[in-house]
């Protein structure tokens, strides 16, 4: 076109980035690539090829690892990290900020072999992906120098296994390492089969770092290598960032190895707009949120729900905004939405869509379609209802559904109404209402006026079935740290069996189950003696089946009011059962002591009555945080409840072990069922005599007794259940782990692992992390 | 006044989107080089300091007529164009129709009034500057509105301000200059914006580049959307004119491109949009010779204006 030509018709035209130094890169490499296993390239195996979405030319041949492969980098791995956690946390440090000054270097490098392999718009990764990947190196490097000081208690777990997708290839592979190694970790990473090219060009830098060899492995390959990782005896730990589906299967092949957990998986995340909302705003918001890298962004606002009496100005104006997206080659500079990242996803997109478009009315913007390559264009389905199938399934591409709502509390239903809870957005003018919303919705990200907005410093990650950890800020670090010092094994403890000639009281005496305040006799009508170690039989406890955890899970979802309580109420029961229990502390002195055979019931209860103190005083001073993201705002990280938490008590203390699970709980907003010792269950069933003098609402406290094997599949099982422990004495981690797949709530085992219940180990922060699940809320703000 | 009073500005979205908006959209080669003459046909180029002459005015006229060295224009295969008007102060206005009288041009001639650039004389003064103006030959008035209608929220005594100065312009385009600077929010902005509009503003402008802060991508943002929710309201298109800080060849092609996205291709004229701008041209200039030699020029290469 000439200049005459184009005065007239004002068309952007083309505006290429160059795609020379990253192919000269690829060509540096023959067109082929090993792995990276102990600081040097390996020589190329089988391989798979590695494509261009956009055209679908074949980038590099890369290898597919194998068994041994994997062996081998684990085993550098486990080689290298004592050393590399013995330094100093500055040594790492200079480490982690040469990594950040050298992503800097490199920075046009990485963002167009990134737009090659994965086929978002060059835009993307140059403004977005790769300042964030220098970001959270810089940020880290901060918490390496940081580490003696700050967390003397806590050390590195050792040697992780961390698997990524392909939708953020880099920007994955610095939310696993930066932390993990910051820590003290040494890595196995394996980048998505899709999208290996920019991991092995970091592993190039990394070489420039002087990383030490075997701090961090890169193995390339498909599922069969995330699998080998997954089961490797010798990690310690699995992060994974990718599917629900993948993550549920990960987290049954973990179940009771011991191996520590991190899963960051789908969404369907809300995106919420009332009718006060800066409307055009909104609108480029949504841009942000679902035509942000093709829509293939775990934590997009694909579910627009609008208040009803602007949805129709507010769709007019979105159609509009869709109409001036630019589609096509992804390394052109003007280019909005570019190719999804294989033909495989395509289809995928292609087949959701078509099954459940015909729900609501379909809207796709007009913009031309390059002729080859994967491209799908953005759309918007209006008119549905949260019954439709797109409303609740993940599609993971460039596709909008909406719906509407009428008052702020149905905003929340509709936007709670799903498995997912990784983020959600919130637009209003108004601050109140805000506010008020955002920690009212299950998820672990709010953002108000504003979409997908991420920093190192801010906490990311879900609830419910997007996952459990937390990647970035203090938070993180949880996922690559442990509470230092050595744990024992636990010695199984049976209940005295019954006598030859049994000594009985004449006054029957019948322990129930205490559920929903009320005490409730057992669904199955079975009772068990507990008898003391002299033979005497000192009453009979229920024996709990799955319709009493069913029971005690419906009353303590009925109790939910407790989340809203005020800490200083929580605080204010909680001293009144210390109280309480200390009034009749020699009754249950004496009570242990018979049940146990042992003599040391007066100090357990006065350990009891302390706990209750200990966690009384936190219930109002477990703070959230204000984080310094870089923008004009704040970034809060709020400890809210898990939820419903369901745990089995130790059996070997009977009544300190109880109360130590339950009152970080409460104390927390959280509402428990209990399974009590299972050896010794009277000091529990007595309990709820206190608790019924204390003020604790219905359901609160949920308490049965039974044999915590059996009890292990339904409570874990349980898809209302947001959180199981485990602290039992019989060895039913494996059992818990694998049950909680289901709904993927957050578990905590001790792995038959004893702790100190009497001492310092028995309480404190990490009780009340387990407790709470940090939501960040994003508001940025400015008149 | 619902309407009014219902428009939302929320100020981290709208400099979000004018943040990323360069990084999302470039424009380069041939597409550039068209681009920038076009910007060169929204221009009021512009004159207004109290030290202007009738020569520096006649100097002015010219450079508008023939802002772009010809050898330029005929290595780019373009006929001469000019820039979108001249603008000056009131007693600049006979030097200027003198001027383009003289040299056979028709351009229009842009008078900045109502008690420029505070808009606080005597209200009977500045309608009747107005009709000054008009009888001087000026085509095209800039006035100011009375900042203290928005800071007060006196949306009504702003509309009927308007619509004197409507009134006193007759044939003559209407531009109202909200010195967005001045104005506390980017809601005020908004609020205005459509109550000028109500009251039959031709053009909105930012500012009469004498504040402190001039125009922004922001502000023009809010202004523009503004617009568009006007059009589909009503029917009727009204232009913009951003004021004052714009000097870089390539800050012209970012306002190009956010009409572009916000309001659409039909705002890419001047009968909708122009730059209020005294060196932008300068800029442009160099720009276009770079594209036709491929060397970075010089300044004292173009003819002054």
């Amino acid at each position: 076109m000439t200049v005459k030509e184009i005065f007239e018709t004002m068309e952007y035209g083309p505006a290429p980035e160059s795609a020379k130094e990253a192919k000269d890169w690829i060509a540096e490499h023959n067109g082929q690539f090993g792995l990276y296993i102990d600081g040097k390239m390996t020589v190329v195996g089988d391989t798979f090829d590695s494509k261009n979405p956009a055209t679908g030319d074949v980038l590099a041949k890369v290898t597919q690892a194998t068994s041994d492969d994997v062996d081998a980098a684990v085993s550098a791995a486990r080689k290298a990290q004592r050393k590399w956690a013995g330094l100093s946390g500055h040594e790492r440090a200079k480490y982690l900020y040469a990594l950040a000054r050298l992503v800097q270097k490199h920075s046009r490098l990485f963002a167009v072999l990134e737009t090659l392999d994965n086929g978002k718009p060059i835009r993307e990764s140059r403004d977005i992906d790769i300042p964030l990947v220098a970001r959270h190196f810089y940020y880290h490097a901060g918490m390496a120098q940081l580490q003696d000081a700050e967390l003397p208690d806590r050390e590195a777990l050792g040697v992780c296994g961390q698997i990524i997708p392909w939708n953020f290839p880099l920007l994955m592979l610095a939310w696993k390492i930066a932390p993990a190694i910051a820590m003290g970790n040494t890595v196995v990473l394996k980048p998505a089969e899709y999208t290996s090219l920019t991991a092995l060009l970091f592993a190039q830098i990394c070489d420039e770092a002087g990383l030490p060899k075997g701090v961090v492995n890169i193995v390339t390959g498909d599922g069969r290598v995330g699998e080998a990782i997954v089961t490797h005896e010798d990690i310690d730990k699995i992060a994974f960032t990718g599917s629900t589906e993948v993550g549920r299967v990960i987290r049954r092949e973990t179940a009771g190895s011991g191996k520590s957990l991190t899963l960051e998986l789908g969404g369907k995340s809300p995106y919420i707009v009332f009718d006060d909302a800066d409307l055009d705003s909104a609108v480029e918001g949504l841009v942000d949120a679902i035509w942000f890298n093709q829509g293939q962004v775990c934590c997009a606002g694909s579910r627009l729900i609008v208040q009803e009496g602007i949805a129709d100005r507010f769709y007019a104006k979105l159609r509009a905004r869709m109409d001036k997206l630019r589609m096509g080659d992804p390394l052109d500079k003007s280019i909005d939405v570019g190719a999804v990242v294989d033909p495989v996803q395509h289809a995928q997109i292609t087949k959701l869509v078509d099954a459940g478009a015909g729900d609501g009315e379909l809207y796709q913007a007009p913009c031309p379609l390059p002729t080859s390559g994967c491209f799908y264009p953005p759309t918007l389905i209006t008119g549905l209802s949260s019954a439709s199938m797109l409303m609740q399934e993940e599609i993971f591409g460039p596709v909008l559904v909406a719906t509407t709502f009428r008052t702020p509390s149905e905003a929340i239903e509709i936007a709670n109404n799903t498995r997912y809870g990784l983020a959600a957005t919130v637009w209003s003018e108004n601050v109140n209402l805000t506010l008020d919303i955002a920690p009212k919705l299950a998820a672990g990200v709010v953002w108000v006026n504003g979409t997908n907005m991420f920093d190192a410093a801010a906490g990311f990650g879900g609830v419910r079935e997007s996952g459990f950890g937390r990647e970035g800020g203090w938070e993180g670090l949880q996922a690559y740290t442990k509470p230092r010092g050595k744990s024992q094994s636990l010695k199984p403890i049976t209940a005295y069996a019954a006598p030859k000639e049994a000594k009985v009281d004449a006054l029957d005496r019948t322990a129930k189950f205490y559920i929903g305040g009320k005490q409730a006799r057992p669904d199955g009508g079975y009772s068990k003696a507990v008898w003391s170690k002299q033979g005497d039989l000192l009453g009979h406890v229920g024996v709990a089946n799955r319709k009493d955890i069913r029971n005690a899970v419906e009353a303590a979802h009925a109790a939910t009011g407790w989340a809203r309580t005020t800490g200083h109420l929580r605080a204010q029961i909680l001293y009144y059962i210390g109280e309480n229990l200390s009034a009749r502390a020699g009754e249950f002195a004496d009570r242990l002591n018979t049940m146990t055979g042992g003599r040391s019931g007066a100090k357990e209860v006065d350990a009891a009555v302390s706990r209750l103190f200990t966690y009384a005083a936190w219930a109002d001073k477990y703070d959230g945080a204000a984080k310094p993201v870089p923008m004009r705002g704040v970034a809060l990280a709020m400890n809210e409840p898990a939820g419903v938490i369901g745990a089995f008590c130790p059996d070997a203390v009977p009544l300190l072990g109880l109360v130590s699970l339950m009152a970080p709980a409460i104390a927390m907003g959280n509402r428990v069922v209990l399974a009590a010792s299972e050896p010794f269950p009277l000091a529990a069933t007595d309990f709820y005599q206190v608790l019924d003098t204390s003020d604790v609402p219905a359901g609160v406290v949920n308490i049965v007794t039974g044999s915590h094997a059996e009890l292990a599949a339904p409570l874990s099982g349980h898809l209302g259940v947001d959180a199981v422990w485990t602290q039992s004495g019989a060895d039913i981690s494996a059992i818990v782990e694998a049950e909680s797949a289901g709904n993927l709530k957050r578990t905590w085992v001790n792995n038959a692992q004893t702790r100190d219940w009497l001492g310092a180990g028995g309480e404190g922060r990490e009780f009340l992390t387990h407790a709470t699940e940090v939501k960040t809320i994003w508001v940025p703000y400015g008149e | 006044m619902n309407w009014v009073r219902a428009a939302q500005a929320n100020t981290s979205a709208i400099e979000r989107r004018c943040a990323t908006l360069p990084g999302r959209r470039s424009v380069k080669k041939e597409h550039q080089a068209a681009w920038l003459l076009k910007a060169i046909t929204m221009i009021d180029l512009t004159t207004l300091a109290g030290d202007d002459t009738p020569g520096r005015v006649r100097r002015l006229c010219a450079k508008a007529a023939h802002p772009v060295r010809p050898e330029i224009m005929d290595a780019l295969g373009v006929e001469e164009v000019t820039t979108g008007a001249v603008c000056v102060y009131h007693d600049m206005i006979p030097a200027a129709v003198d001027t383009l009288k003289h040299m056979g041009v028709t351009l229009p001639i842009a008078a900045v009034s109502t008690g420029f650039p505070a808009g606080l004389s005597p209200y009977h003064l500045r309608v009747e500057e107005i009709r000054e103006s008009v009888r001087a030959g000026a085509t095209e008035i800039d006035i100011v509105i009375s900042r203290q209608h928005v800071l007060t929220g006196n949306w009504q005594a702003l509309y009927d301000e308007m619509r004197d100065f409507r009134d006193a312009c007759g044939e003559a385009h209407v531009k109202a200059i909200l010195a967005t600077g001045e104005l506390g929010s980017l809601r005020n902005v908004a609020r205005a914006s459509l109550v000028c509009m109500m009251a039959g503003a031709d053009f909105i402008k930012t500012s009469t580049g004498k504040e402190s802060v001039n125009a922004t991508l922001p502000v023009s943002l809010v202004m523009i959307r503004a617009i568009r929710d006007y059009y589909e309201a009503t029917g009727y298109r009204v232009g913009y004119k951003p004021a004052g800080g714009i000097a870089k060849a390539k800050d012209a092609l970012t306002y190009l491109a956010l009409i572009k996205e916000e309001l659409g291709d039909d705002w890419l004229t001047p009968e909708l949009f122009r730059f209020g701008a005294s060196s932008l041209l300068g800029d442009i200039e160099r720009q276009l010779e770079h594209h036709v030699t491929g060397h970075y020029s010089a300044t004292y290469r173009h003819p002054m204006g």
